[in-house]
Formats: C-alpha cells, sequence, structure tokens
C-alpha cells in the first residue's frame, strides 16, 4: 500500500484535472450543493434529464484531487443512464467504499475502480463519496431538484 | 522537570536544549505511518510531558475523590490540588488575584460563558459589537449569534488580503460610541498574525466597551500579563499548553465576573438553595457548576509548572528561529505560496501554505504518509479564509519540541507533493 498506488494514480490525477464535466448548467433539471465542512469540500451537482433517462451531468465548486476525481468519474458514469441503472451504480460505488466488497462494474466504468485504494484511507472516503451522495439525494427525490 | 539548558548550536541560536526536552514527550519515541512520528499541530493541540500524564493518573489511582464536598482525607488533597492550580494560573498570566479564573471545559465553553453571563445583560438592540474578520469560530460565531438574538450589529476590523493582516485604519469608526464589547484575537489560528491588540483595546477602553482577548493560540508561546494587557476577559485552553483536553480558563476582572449572571446552574455553585430562591456563591465558583474535570485541572497545573520552567521566553526565541528557518527553507520551492505579514516578529510559530494547485487535504494526506502532522483546511476560520479567497491551507504549527531537523523533514515531503502534482 502507497500513496501512489492507492490514492495518486495517474487515473485519480487525470480526472482530477480534467475540466471537461467542470462546468454550470443553466437548464438543469435537477441540481444540489453538497459540502464537507470541516475540510471545505463544496461541490453543486447539476443533471439534465429525459424523461428518467440522465443526458448529462456536471459539477463545479472546490474539492480534493479524489473530491472532483470522484465527482467527474460520476459525470461520465451517469451520461445515458436511466435513474435505475444510475442509482445501481452508486449503490456499487458506495458498497465499494464502505462495505470493502469488490465492485462488479461493466467494462465502460472499469475507471470507477481505480478509486477503490481510497478506503485504506478512511478520512478520505467523505471526499470520494460527496459528489455521489449529492447525485443520489437527488434521484432519490427528484422533486426537491432545481 | 526540565531545567531550560542554554546550548551552543551554531546553526540554531536558541537557548533550549531540545533533545533532552523531548525525552519528556513519551509520544515523540512513536512512529508514524512506519516513520519517526513529527509532530506539526501545535495549533491544534500540543503535546503531553510525562509529569502531565503522571498527574491525570495520579488523581485517579491515589485520590479519586470529588472536591469540596468531602471531609475525608483524599477529598481534602483533592481539593487542595484542585484550587492549587487555580493560583499556579494566576501567577502564570499575573492576574491580581486567583479569584479571577474560573476553569471551563475549553476556551469555546469561556467565550461563550461571557456571552451568556455578560453580554445578555448588558447588551440590547442598537448596541454594536466588534470583532475581526480573521477570528477562530470560537471568538466569532457566540458573538454573531448574540448580536442575532439581541438586535445588535456585529462590525468586523477588515483583514488585508495581501498579508492577512488586520487593516485598523478605520478603528475609530468600527469602534465607536454605541460599541459594548470589542473581541480580539491575540494569534491568528490560521496564520500566527498577531494583531496591534494593545491599540485596539485602548480604542475599547476609550468608548468603554468591555474587550475580550482570545489567547488560545497566544498564551502558550508568550509571556502573558493580563494587568499589563489590560483586557477585561482573556480566554485560552489547557491543552494548546502541554495541558490535558477539557479544561479551558476564562480569566476576567474580578468585578466584572461578580456582576455577572452564572451560565451553567446547579451544584457547588451555589451558598444556600430554599424552595423560594437560591443565593450563589461569588466567582469563580459560581461559574463551576457540578463536578469539574478534577483531574484534568490538577494535569493543567503540571503543565504550566513545565512551560514556566523551560522559560517561556526561551519557548518564543525557538519558535521564532524555526519560523525564519521554515520560512527560508520553503522560498526553494516553485510554486508554494505561504500566508502572513513578511515581518516575521509579528508571528508565532505558525507557517500556513499551499503547493501549487494541490489541494490542503491531499498535500496533508502525503505529508501523513510521511510521518508528519499537519492540519490541512479552513481552520475553523471561514471567514479569513474566504477573505483570502482559498479553500484552505496546510498549517505547519510548532512548539518547544520541534526541530530544524523536522523543517527539513517537511520541506523533503513539500518536495514529494510537488512531483505527485506537477
Amino acid at each position: 500500500m502507497s500513496l501512489e498506488e492507492d490514492l495518486y494514480k495517474e487515473i485519480i490525477l487525470e480526472n482530477y484535472r480534467s475540466k471537461k464535466n467542470r462546468s454550470r448548467m443553466d437548464d438543469a433539471d435537477l441540481a444540489s450543493e453538497g459540502a464537507n465542512p470541516s475540510c471545505g469540500d463544496d461541490v453543486e451537482l447539476f443533471v439534465k434529464l429525459d424523461g428518467d433517462r440522465v443526458v448529462a451531468v456536471t459539477y463545479d465548486g472546490i474539492g480534493c484531487s479524489i473530491c472532483c476525481a470522484s465527482a467527474n468519474l460520476l459525470c461520465e458514469a451517469m451520461k445515458g443512464k436511466t435513474l435505475t441503472e444510475a442509482m445501481t451504480i452508486i449503490g456499487e460505488y458506495r458498497k465499494m467504499l464502505l462495505e470493502d466488497e469488490t465492485p462488479h462494474f461493466s467494462e465502460d466504468l472499469a475507471d470507477l475502480e481505480a478509486m477503490q485504494g481510497v478506503k485504506h484511507y478512511p478520512v478520505r472516503i467523505k471526499c470520494a463519496l460527496l459528489a455521489w451522495n449529492t447525485v443520489r439525494d437527488m434521484f432519490e427525490t427528484p422533486a426537491s431538484g432545481g | 522537570m526540565q531545567q531550560s539548558q542554554p546550548t551552543v548550536e551554531p546553526t540554531a541560536r536558541v537557548s533550549l536544549n531540545v533533545e533532552e526536552l523531548r525525552r519528556d514527550f513519551p509520544i515523540l519515541t512513536r512512529t508514524m505511518r512506519g516513520k519517526p512520528f513529527i509532530y506539526l499541530d501545535n495549533g491544534a493541540t500540543a503535546l503531553k510531558p510525562q509529569s502531565v500524564i503522571d498527574e491525570e493518573v495520579r488523581y485517579y489511582t491515589e485520590l479519586s475523590a470529588n472536591i469540596h464536598r468531602g471531609v475525608y482525607e483524599f477529598s481534602e488533597e483533592a481539593s487542595e490540588c484542585y484550587d492549587r492550580t487555580r493560583g499556579i494560573v494566576a501567577r502564570f498570566v499575573n492576574a491580581q488575584s486567583e479569584r479571577e479564573i474560573v476553569f471551563t471545559k475549553s476556551a469555546t465553553e469561556s467565550s461563550n460563558l461571557i456571552a451568556y453571563g455578560w453580554a445578555m445583560k448588558n447588551i440590547k438592540a442598537g448596541d454594536e459589537i466588534c470583532i475581526s474578520e480573521i477570528e477562530h469560530h470560537a471568538n466569532f460565531v457566540p458573538w454573531q449569534a448574540l448580536a442575532e438574538r439581541l438586535g445588535a450589529t456585529l462590525r468586523m476590523i477588515p483583514m488585508n488580503p495581501t498579508d492577512a493582516s488586520l487593516d485598523i485604519s478605520d478603528l475609530d469608526r468600527l469602534i465607536n460610541d454605541r460599541t459594548r464589547l470589542v473581541g480580539i484575537t491575540a494569534m491568528s489560528n490560521v496564520t500566527g498574525y498577531m494583531p496591534p491588540v494593545e491599540r485596539i483595546l485602548a480604542r475599547a477602553r476609550a468608548v468603554g466597551a468591555v474587550t475580550v482577548v482570545d489567547g488560545a493560540q497566544w498564551v502558550s508561546h508568550a509571556t502573558v500579563d493580563v494587568q499589563k494587557l489590560d483586557a477585561d476577559f482573556l480566554i485560552f485552553s489547557a491543552h494548546k499548553m502541554c495541558g490535558p483536553t477539557g479544561v479551558g480558563v476564562l480569566y476576567g476582572r474580578e468585578s466584572l465576573l461578580n456582576e455577572m449572571d452564572p451560565f451553567l446552574f446547579g451544584g457547588d455553585m451555589v451558598l444556600r438553595v430554599r424552595k423560594e430562591k437560591t443565593v450563589f456563591r461569588k466567582a469563580p465558583e459560581k461559574f463551576e457548576a457540578g463536578t469539574p474535570n478534577i483531574a484534568g485541572v490538577m494535569a493543567f497545573g503540571k503543565a504550566v509548572e513545565y512551560l514556566q520552567n523551560v522559560g517561556m521566553e526561551a519557548i518564543h526565541e525557538h519558535e521564532q528561529d524555526l519560523l525564519r528557518y521554515v520560512v527560508e527553507r520553503a522560498s526553494e520551492i516553485d510554486g508554494l505560496v505561504s500566508y502572513g505579514p513578511a515581518d516575521l516578529s509579528t508571528r508565532g510559530g505558525i507557517f500556513s501554505f499551499n503547493v501549487g494547485d494541490a489541494h490542503p487535504h491531499d498535500t496533508g494526506n502525503i505529508l501523513d504518509e510521511d510521518g508528519i502532522a499537519v492540519r490541512t483546511g479552513l481552520h475553523c476560520a471561514h471567514p479569513l479564509m474566504q477573505a483570502l479567497g482559498i479553500p484552505g491551507t496546510v498549517r505547519a504549527s510548532f512548539y518547544l519540541y520541534n526541530t530544524r531537523a523536522e523543517v527539513d523533514r517537511l520541506i523533503e515531503s513539500i518536495h514529494r507533493v510537488r512531483r505527485i502534482f506537477s
């Protein structure tokens, strides 16, 4: 176990630096903010829906590499999925970090497994979950979104 | 107990025998993440010397009795030890009387005690409270909440965003005839910056405002004289002074303390309880309801004695040396930004920084991997961070047992951060 192997893998750093999904969405169907008050991670998530299918997810805000990388991976993973499929992926991702379960992601989602090493750093798990929990809460109660 | 021994060290002109002092702190023999433990989070809490740990244990193994109640020997001794600490602390800050020292559970409880015991009674709608933008939440949120509740106005001495110092050019407007209370930190927990407290207190006295000095960061590193400082209240906490957690101090002018209402009601703070009415004791007892942290207060007395034996002047000089050294070494790192005034004599032993575009948490994580404990994030000072426009900092804060060699290890580890996030 080492930092470069578990936490700061190239794939995580790439997703951290990526600006692809880092933007605000003016015509979002759902929007919500999530914050970790102790560390200052503060992200806003935007979702565009077509019926019960996710068209696009973007995020904006400030956060550490783990927080931003996980947000970017989330945006990629949600694209084109139905809400039910999205919730299954979120459930799987959470289990990977919280219950130490080996994840079974489909091939197109294999990048998510890069986040697995975060569970060796308990204080960072909340960073890796912030965006994901925020979106889960929106999908569970879509009426509360923007 | 250690005596400070002058040492001849060509690189560090300090009067502490740090290697010898380090042996008093058992935790320094531990490793963290498999590396020698380097503790640079003294702004959060200080390490404890063996004499403090022993006293805490001694209470439970030898006395274990409640205070001010029993007529038996062990209770008498516990009461005596508890009360003795009050005198030790009073002398440490040069209070006029030990009746000016109130034990609380934290500096936060101390500021709340002033808010509930003094301010609720003496501040009304339309009055003003003045604090600063760089306060720790403990000296910020209570006054903000109180102002909201009472309909008072909260004013703030602004921060210069360039170097995180205070801009006191508008002091006469910010502290005016309507100002009833002025709260100011003596040392920022984020940058170590020490504001011109004397100047601010003088202005507060000129308009008749009551003054609260937050000494949580300052008292552990400075020679404190409350009579010279001439503040009405000084708040600080034991655990930042090599003492145990769970003990805070409120110093207050005796006359003011006696005028104040109790904050917590119950046993031990009363003179006489009748069904019709209760008569309270005088300060400090009227503020210490319930069984206090007896072992903690006793051990705190040992912590203060420890610091006195080392010498506050020597501690201050040692930290100044480490600060100058870390600033010098850090200047060799590309992309490192540090916060606080360039004049290091206005700063205590705190070095707050960021490395390139690495988030403070990432930096802290990498330092941790190298056995180095620092604080990262917002440091309970959200308004200050907002004013600086940054998502937080990495804070290395020094104390008497830190060394230049540890600073070297810190610098090495920061280079590793640069490599990962380049």
